[in-house]
């Protein structure tokens, strides 16, 4: 994983296409954000989903992403709008 | 141990009734939880409703101490007015400012801080509103009867995995004089949710 997520870092969401269940919106994928914080590490849902303890842990980031760059010209509203997404840090890769 | 379950006759039958009985009965069947447990976690969302997280944001508005340690760590600061979280989540607190308008969703599912506002309205777990809040959030604002001015940032919350999300609205103007238990009757659950602007007063 190399050295942790912080607050400030530019991530790019992972593209793949997992075939189990995962936490990460489509929407997000292959995205541009930036880490807002860190929340914490908590059991790892793609592992408990199919029956695993969840460990390790992983690291949960709170990813912000400017709307107009995860819709493009189909978000109305404003170019400062934003979402922003919890995501768990194997799903990101610095960008 | 199917005499546990209701029949499914007693229940009405639309498709989310139908799959989520049918989930439970599997999850049950199976000895992944029991009924108790189920009923359990029901019984202790329903010991909680919107006013008591009115009397969290009534808090915070008038004491600017309390209202930093609940934006920094959520979880300690509810404490201190007597509410315990589920151990399976954390909390975190959004301030809606003149700049930035959070609102929650989660598309994944329909996370929802139970712990502190008790079970979400059914809207909050549709798809539509699940769908639309990310993708046209002010249009469903508009919805909701709340016109944001173009200046003010729309900051969408997704909570996708172990934090719930409680927004912080706004203090109403004309309100300088009111005490903390009527400033708690302005704190709606949608403004909670972020879906609307806390009540004016009277």
């Amino acid at each position: 994983m190399g050295v942790a997520l912080r607050a400030g870092d530019m991530v790019i969401v992972r593209t793949a296409d997992v075939g189990h269940h995962h936490r990460t919106p489509w929407f997000v994928k292959g995205k541009a954000g930036t880490v807002r914080l860190v929340h914490g590490a908590f059991p790892n849902p793609e592992s408990r989903a199919h029956g695993g303890d969840g460990l390790p842990k992983r690291r949960l980031c709170q990813v912000e992403f400017r709307q107009t760059d995860v819709w493009g010209k189909r978000y109305r509203g404003a170019d400062a709008d934003v979402v922003l997404v919890d995501m768990f840090e194997h799903w990101l890769e610095r960008g | 141990m199917a005499d546990e379950h209701p029949p499914l006759e007693h229940v009405e039958r639309g498709l989310r009734a139908t799959r989520i009985l049918a989930i439970r009965r599997l999850l049950t069947d199976k000895g992944v939880i029991t009924v108790a447990e189920v009923d359990d976690i029901i019984e202790r969302a329903r010991e909680r409703t919107p006013a008591d997280g009115a009397k969290v944001v009534a808090r915070a508005w008038v004491d600017d101490a309390y209202k930093a340690r609940l934006l920094t760590n959520a979880r300690s600061a509810v404490a201190e007015l007597g509410y315990r979280l589920s151990h399976d989540a954390e909390l975190a607190v959004v301030e809606n400012t003149a700049d930035v308008h959070h609102l929650v969703v989660c598309t994944l599912c329909s996370c929802y801080p139970t712990s502190l506002l008790g079970p979400p309205p059914d809207w909050y777990k549709s798809f539509a509103y699940r769908q639309r809040a990310v993708v046209e959030p002010r249009a469903v604002l508009r919805e909701f009867g709340l016109a944001l001015a173009g200046r003010v940032r729309v900051a969408v919350v997704d909570s996708t995995a172990d934090v719930r999300y409680l927004v912080l609205p706004r203090r109403p103007s004309g309100t300088e004089n009111m005490a903390e238990d009527a400033l708690a009757e302005l704190v709606t659950r949608d403004s909670m949710i972020g879906v609307a602007a806390a009540r004016l007063p009277r």
